[in-house]
């Protein structure tokens, strides 16, 4: 696949505060590609200067081979969902879709025709002369979508598309969103804190944060291999664990010698550690690697969340077996299980669990959802 | 919920229904009986019949008033667009300079520009002394021109705060989504933000058409004595005694601006009813 858009060294600053630092980019035709991270990691202000929204500061944005870092949004063939819908209030649903197709003079029989497919892919025949202020939510976002594409863009840019809908109907939206980018094969680029969304729906993730890429990769890349602390906790749960790298596939943590699969560390290199907690055995304590206290067993649905305390560190375990508070229980981790990450600005400040709760994960992903 | 009113919150309405009741129901009621009545207080149509007269004096108040809300739309729309874009800072500082003249009484404010445009006024004392004549070169106070000016610079604030109010309410991604989806920066404004800020518009122009067509004081003091609009014949009828005549003409001038500003409802969108 060619590459369609291309940021280079794309750097933006508000008032001083540097938002965007040196962004490396590039875009490939046809593909699913999501920037991910948490508010303020510049993944929207990344989004608007795809848009023409906002210019960066430094860089250059181009797109099929031709620079337009100072082009306007008008004269780009990209689109953008709004994370709100920008629906225009004074139009009903056709004449807002059919909008950009008369900014192109396009004959009205063309238009009606156009449109027609368009309500008919995003399943609102039948709402054409209903005002966009009395559609529900969903139904809004989907005469945002017809509206996005009913001039066939190249790309579609998409700002957090469905934080404003409830959760049944977002992970409708989600394989819908997937469904229409594969029927009309052209580039979604998806701005989103939610992890799961993106490794659901992406071909590729790009993991952002404090304004620089940490990670591109598909999604089993992110999530098996990660390549620093940032990246492994904020996709899914990770205990990241400071280690040493005996040699080749060896590593020494929480006082125990591992084998594992990675290498190409200098020797006896000081490393970070990723065990997920579902790749965590629970085992008698005779036959564990490891061995520790239950300090919490928390019932999940599909398995029980136990927090063990092994020599001050606190772990996570995903276990389908129940484990009784306070009990002391061995642990056994697989070769393949432990991923080995170079040290990194971010070590050390996540991967434990000893101040772990979910209301902390609730409140960081409250504030996240308005992000400008 | 409605019909569950309690004592309290009567307690707390009673003094603004009986304002209401003393200054606006009251006076409206005078006013009908008034119209309806001749010298010696017997019913009586022949003050109605006999407004035919004044349609020629209506018809000018009329022509004024339009011609000066048009130019107010002209100038104020542009006006408003321009400080809804500029930063909160600047904004704050032109609204102030467009409500500073506003601080002054407007009798006072049509008083000066009056000695301003005189013949013997200092525009002309100005210009005479920079070119030496000693005729008054500019001829202003007595022209319809003098009197559309007074109402658009007394009236100008009233057509530009609705609309300010109305385009700085648009959700800035509605800019956005105009140009993402084609529209060059003036069609954005054409396509969108005009249709966007109709309801603005509908109070400005009712603002400033309402106290322009019923205004006596401008036309007196600009138009020079010269010519007579439907205020100054109201204020007339009053001065003289002509009650019947001056309530039949105010009766008459009520009903078609309420008319109006119905019809100009109609064209606003649904949540932008107008209250004036």
């Amino acid at each position: 696949m060619a590459k369609l858009i291309e940021l280079k060294g794309i750097t933006k600053s508000y008032d001083g505060e540097c938002v965007l630092n040196s962004i490396d980019l590039y875009i490939r035709d046809g593909e699913f590609i999501t920037l991910l991270g948490p508010s303020g990691c510049g993944k929207t202000t990344t989004l608007r200067i795809i848009g023409g929204f906002e210019t960066a500061d430094e860089g250059q944005l181009y797109f099929d081979g031709a620079e337009i870092s100072d082009m306007p949004p008008y004269k780009r063939q990209v689109n953008t969902v709004f994370q709100k819908y920008a629906l225009f209030p004074h139009l009903n649903v056709y004449e807002n879709i059919a909008f950009p197709l008369r900014m192109k003079k396009i004959p009205e029989e063309d238009i009606k025709k156009r449109v027609g497919d368009m309500l008919k892919m995003v399943a609102l025949l039948g709402f054409e002369n209903k005002s966009v202020s009395t559609l529900s939510g969903g139904q809004q976002q989907r005469v945002a979508i017809a509206r996005a594409l009913v001039s066939h863009p190249k790309v579609l840019l998409l700002d957090e598309p469905l934080g404003a809908l409830d959760l049944k109907l977002r992970k409708d939206m989600q394989n819908e969103l997937k469904t229409i980018q594969k029927a009309i094969g052209i580039t979604f680029v998806y701005v989103t804190h939610d992890q799961e969304e993106a490794l659901s729906m992406s071909d590729t993730v790009v993991v952002m944060a404090d304004g620089e890429i940490q990670q591109i990769g598909t999604p089993t890349d992110i999530y098996n291999e990660p390549k620093n602390a940032f990246v492994a906790d904020f996709i899914g749960e990770s205990n990241i664990i400071d280690g040493i790298m005996l040699q080749d596939k060896k590593v020494r943590f929480a006082g125990h010698t591992f084998d594992c699969v990675d290498g190409g560390f200098e020797k006896n290199e000081a490393v970070d550690v990723v065990v997920r907690p579902e790749d965590v055995d629970v085992v008698d304590i005779e036959k564990g690697m490891l061995t520790g206290q239950v300090t919490s067993v928390t019932f999940k649905g599909v398995h029980y969340e136990i927090i063990v305390d092994i020599k001050g560190f606190k772990w996570m375990i995903q276990s389908t077996d129940y484990v009784a508070p306070d009990a002391n229980i061995g642990l056994y981790i697989e070769p393949d299980a432990i991923h080995i990450m170079k040290k990194s600005k971010y070590s050390g400040k996540f991967g434990d669990y000893s101040s772990f709760s979910d209301e902390i994960d609730l409140l960081s992903d409250a504030d996240s959802a308005e992000e400008f | 919920m409605k019909n569950k009113k309690s004592l309290m919150s009567s307690i707390m309405a009673a003094p603004h229904i009986f304002w209401a009741v003393l200054f606006i129901v009251l006076p409206l009621i005078i006013v009908v009986f008034y119209a309806f009545t001749d010298a010696n207080g017997n019913f009586s149509f022949s003050n109605i019949a006999s407004l035919g007269d004044y349609a020629p004096i209506f018809g000018l108040s009329l022509e004024l008033a339009v011609i000066a809300t048009a130019i107010c739309l002209l100038i104020g729309y542009p006006l408003a667009y321009i400080i809804s874009k500029a930063s909160p800072k600047s904004q704050k500082f032109f609204m102030m300079l467009l409500m500073l003249p506003m601080w002054t009484n407007l009798l006072i404010r049509t008083y000066s520009i009056m000695a301003i445009l005189d013949d013997g006024g200092f525009l002309n004392s100005i210009f005479g002394a920079v070119f030496n004549v000693d005729e008054p070169l500019f001829h202003i106070v007595g022209t319809k021109g003098a009197v559309i000016f007074g109402m658009v610079y007394d009236f100008l604030p009233y057509m530009v705060l609705p609309i300010y109010t109305c385009i700085s309410k648009i959700d800035k991604h509605m800019w956005e989504a105009a140009s993402d989806l084609g529209c060059t920066p003036i069609q954005t404004l054409i396509k969108v933000i005009l249709p966007l800020s109709m309801s603005g518009i509908i109070s400005g122009v009712t603002m400033v058409l309402v106290p322009s067509i019923s205004t006596f004081y401008i036309s007196q003091k600009l138009g020079g004595g010269t010519f007579e609009v439907i205020g100054d014949t109201i204020e007339r009828q009053f001065v003289t005694g002509a009650l019947n005549v001056g309530a039949a003409i105010s009766l008459i001038m009520m009903i078609l601006i309420l008319i109006s500003i119905t019809v100009m409802n109609k064209f606003s969108d649904e949540d932008g009813g107008i209250i004036v």
